[in-house]
């Protein structure tokens, strides 16, 4: 989410080196996503879930986060994708009005990256995920996408 | 005023006491933000708080009679009001102008709370200071305004000292000090006067406490009545004697500390009721009317939100009450009564809720007046009108746009009607009934939630997820056994309904609402009926099964799904699971229950009378012989009933069952419109009520298909005397019929029929 922050320091070339972030990393299908730590105020595993009839499908239930309901959104669901084929973790996010889960396939490691190895979403990727992915890291043989928070978590009914 | 209260010295009263509390954290408060607003003097959102809070000041001191206190006050208020407009600027001067007045302020109320009077102080310097300031003539004052800037500098005071007492005030020469520490001085001056005790005593005895705090100690006890309630599950067959006592106890003390937990946020509702009695006086002395108030329950405490939501309400009503209730005098004495009204607010605790009424011994209302006045402005048809019982008609003044006062008064019909008063208190959790004998009086029933965090509720299951339903919207619980279903039960298709105890109860399926998928393993094929109120109206909720009542801790749900409105809330249930609570107004929305309400429906009639076309109403389907069909509007069906061929009787030519203690005609529809009845072996009579003409006529018809609510396009085709044409409803053809003309046909003929034993 601080991406735009971190680009602006980024241009100043002497503090490149020093302006690391560490990302919370998780997979969903075949995509490679990352969050940044701070972000991120807990995973936890799957939970029993109640589903919420009449509310978007991106909406995959309400969970019992201790005492708090949290709403678990089907990020897959999100991405176009098929349902999930396993018990899905929850990566439950700080957003501005209380926590909300995004449901994931499965946790990665806590990586620190460099952001002189971000770019922006390259053209190629597919329309859905551009709008979802606010930029990409190169690591060694793969990309790591940047999911962009705001359009996860705030989307309309038609979407 | 002053004066007066001074004789209870050393037990000031109660407002007194709590005003004094409230200002001397304001003006703590005050100091703090005075200073930083002299860092950022544009700082908007400090400078309205500051004025609020002398604005506040001033309201209640006035209200309790400390005039000094409250000219002080005055001017201080219209310095910042000019500030707060960026009339002025704040500069230092001004700063420490209204510093000092703080500073008197403060003298002022230590001086209320040891005498219980404002002293003989007057403060003209500081008023005058002040005022010059708010001309924008201070030195060092920079006036944005041009006009302001071109007002002569020396521009005189307009104040005049206020003093109560004019002897006194000869006494007591104001003391001239023209220099800028002034407070002190007078602060100095008055110390020898009168001493003043150096602590103030009152600001000790209680602790304010944030409502953040209360807020989160509140969701703490709902987790510690949910943990309870798990272990008391788990418990529940343990031969632990040890583990049962500790259980008990944990049980015991998690009750207190919600009872506990719950009162730190609870207040009097006194402290609302105190400000009626001069509302009362005001009211009734501007109207000549002579009204007394009569206040019982003073100390039943409320949740503090609860509280600030039923203020105005409440002031509506006792408005309205001294307004449009207790007569004139000259009338009351004409009528024996009193010549004084009594106006008596009344509450109570009731399990949960508490009861607030609001009483008044005069008028009472007519139905008749109201109906024709809902009648006039379109709000009910006439035929509505002819059905409604007196409960309902009383109930019309609750629906919009209605004011029954013959002239708008300034007192009330100033466009804040009484549905405003529903919705506010509806939104709370909360209902509104109203009882009215002609001639006696009307009593307002009010009846609201102690709290809104910790509700009872029933806890129902459909398509194997658990829903909770607020009690407070739980009339009663209906369960047919799979025999007895098949004969309550019409019109399954489409919109079904339930013969309740003579009446119509709509029904909705708890799983088709929410579209769930029904396992359709119902219970031994009955059918639970949980029978709710929404808005004055009942509907029959099918659930697959009823659970239990249960304290529940209502939690709010992401926005993600807060749009879905059938839903107010969610909570956690004993297993640590979470359940949705519904929203039953929500639910009778989607449900259609409630879409056709009395005003949307008067609306289409009155546009539809003269052509009938293309306006949604729901019809009755009704089938006559073989294979006609037709339709009758559903608004002019009382009920529907089942007869055995054999109750049938004559009363002369024209036959006549014994119903509800009286005798009602019956007419064949099938007959009356020309249509082959078919064979009529059914040892039944399908009969719908009609009223007409204050009788109640039995309609026999074939059989009863089913409601429907569709946008009907009628072809005149086919129309005669009673058929207003025909449609294409579900498919096929269907004269849609006019009772009233049939039936008063008959009513006209049957004059002087009685039962004779």
């Amino acid at each position: 989410m601080n991406i735009g922050n971190a680009l602006a320091v980024g241009e100043n070339e002497h503090e490149v080196s020093l302006k690391v972030q560490q990302y919370c990393t998780f997979f969903l299908g075949d995509l490679y996503l990352g969050v940044a730590v701070e972000d991120v105020q807990e995973v936890i595993r799957q939970q029993e879930m109640t589903p919420v009839p009449l509310s978007s499908p991106l909406v995959k239930g309400i969970v019992n986060l201790r005492g708090q309901i949290v709403t678990a959104l089907d990020l897959r669901h999100r991405f176009g994708m098929s349902a999930y084929e396993k018990p899905p973790m929850n990566i439950v996010i700080r957003a501005d009005d209380g926590p909300v889960s995004l449901l994931v396939d499965e946790i990665g490691d806590v990586v620190e990256l460099d952001q002189s190895s971000y770019e922006a979403t390259p053209e190629t990727v597919d329309k859905l995920s551009a709008e979802l992915v606010t930029g990409v890291f190169k690591l060694q043989g793969k990309l790591l996408l940047v999911l962009g928070l705001d359009k996860a978590i705030q989307f309309s009914e038609a979407a | 005023m002053a004066q007066d209260l001074g004789e209870s010295q050393g037990q000031l009263p109660e407002e007194v006491n709590e005003f004094l509390v409230e200002s001397h954290e304001n003006l703590d408060r005050l100091d703090r933000d005075l200073v930083a607003l002299e860092a950022d003097p544009m700082d908007k959102e400090r400078l309205s708080s500051i004025f609020r809070t002398i604005h506040t000041i001033k309201g209640t001191c006035g209200f309790l009679g400390f005039q000094k206190l409250e000219s002080v006050t005055h001017v201080g208020e219209n310095l910042l009001s000019k500030l707060r407009d960026g009339e002025l600027i704040l500069n230092p001067a001004i700063t420490d102008a209204l510093l000092a007045m703080v500073d008197a302020v403060r003298e002022m109320l230590a001086r209320i709370e040891s005498t219980a009077s404002d002293g003989e102080v007057t403060y003209p310097e500081l008023i005058a200071r002040l005022t010059e300031a708010a001309a924008g003539s201070l030195s060092g004052t920079v006036a944005v305004a041009p006009v302001l800037a071109a007002a002569p500098a020396d521009e005189p005071t307009k104040v005049e000292p206020v003093v109560d007492n004019p002897s006194q005030s000869e006494a007591l020469a104001p003391p001239v000090v023209a220099t800028s520490d002034l407070a002190s001085k007078v602060a100095a001056a008055d110390a020898a006067k009168e001493p003043i005790e150096a602590k103030s005593v009152i600001s000790d005895s209680s602790v304010r406490v944030d409502v953040g705090l209360l807020d989160r100690l509140m969701n703490l006890v709902g987790e510690l009545v949910l943990a309870r309630n798990q272990i008391l599950q788990h418990t529940a067959g343990e031969a632990n004697s040890a583990l049962v006592a500790t259980t008990q106890r944990l049980n015991l003390i998690t009750s207190e500390l919600q009872e506990g937990v719950m009162k730190t946020r609870m207040q009097p509702i006194g402290t609302i009721w105190s400000k009626f009695p001069r509302v009362v006086r005001d009211l009734s002395q501007s109207l000549s009317k002579h009204v007394r108030l009569e206040l019982e329950g003073k100390e039943t405490e409320l949740d503090r939100t609860i509280i600030e939501a039923i203020k105005d309400p409440l002031t509506h009503l006792v408005r309205n009450s001294v307004d449009h209730g207790i007569e004139m005098p000259e009338i009351r004495s004409a009528n024996s009564k009193p010549d004084e009204g009594i106006l008596t607010l009344s509450a109570y605790h009731e399990g949960g809720y508490v009861n607030i009424e609001v009483i008044d011994d005069g008028a009472g209302i007519d139905p008749l007046k109201l109906k024709a006045k809902a009648i006039e402005k379109g709000l009910i048809t006439v035929e509505q009108a002819s059905k409604m019982s007196d409960r309902e008609v009383q109930h019309l003044i609750f629906m919009p746009g209605f004011s029954t006062a013959e002239k708008v008064t300034n007192v009330s019909g100033r466009g804040v009607g009484m549905d405003v008063v529903k919705t506010n208190i509806e939104r709370i959790g909360g209902s509104i009934e109203v009882n009215s004998e002609l001639g006696k009086g009307s009593t307002f029933k009010i009846r609201i939630p102690l709290t809104l965090a910790i509700i009872p509720a029933l806890i129902i299951k459909s398509a194997g997820e658990r829903f909770a339903i607020p009690q407070v919207s739980l009339v009663e619980l209906v369960r047919l056994e799979a025999e007895q279903a098949k004969v309550d039960i019409d019109a399954v298709d489409g919109a079904p309904v339930c013969r309740l105890r003579g009446h119509l109860l709509p029904l909705v399926k708890l799983s088709e609402v929410l579209k769930l998928e029904s396992e359709l393993v119902e219970d031994e094929g009955a059918t639970n009926i949980v029978v709710l109120q929404a808005d004055h109206r009942q509907f029959g909720l099918v659930v697959d099964h009823v659970v239990d009542t249960e304290e529940i801790v209502v939690k709010p749900l992401g926005k993600q799904i807060k749009s879905v409105n059938t839903f107010a809330g969610a909570t956690i249930m004993g297993d640590g699971r979470v359940a949705l609570i519904l929203d039953v107004m929500g639910v009778a929305k989607a449900g259609h229950v409630v879409s056709e309400s009395l005003d949307s429906r008067s609306g289409s009639v009155s546009e539809s009378r003269g052509d009938y076309v293309a306006d949604k109403e729901a019809l009755l389907l009704l089938g006559l012989g073989h294979s006609a069909r037709v339709a009758v509007p559903l608004a002019s069906v009382d009920r529907l009933e089942e007869f055995e061929t054999d109750s049938l009787e004559w009363a002369g030519s024209q036959p006549v069952v014994q119903y509800r203690n009286g005798i009602m005609p019956l007419l064949w529809l099938a007959s009356a419109l020309g249509v082959d009845a078919g064979d009529a072996s059914d040892s039944k009579l399908q009969v719908v009520v009609h009223s007409s003409l204050g009788r109640s006529v039995g309609i026999v018809v074939g059989s009863i298909l089913d409601i429907t609510e569709e946008q009907v396009t009628l072809d005149p085709y086919g129309s005669r005397d009673a058929i207003r044409g025909s449609a294409v409803i579900q498919g096929k053809v269907t004269d849609v019929v006019d009772l009233t003309p049939l039936v008063e046909a008959v009513v006209g003929e049957l004059v002087g029929v009685g039962v004779i034993e």
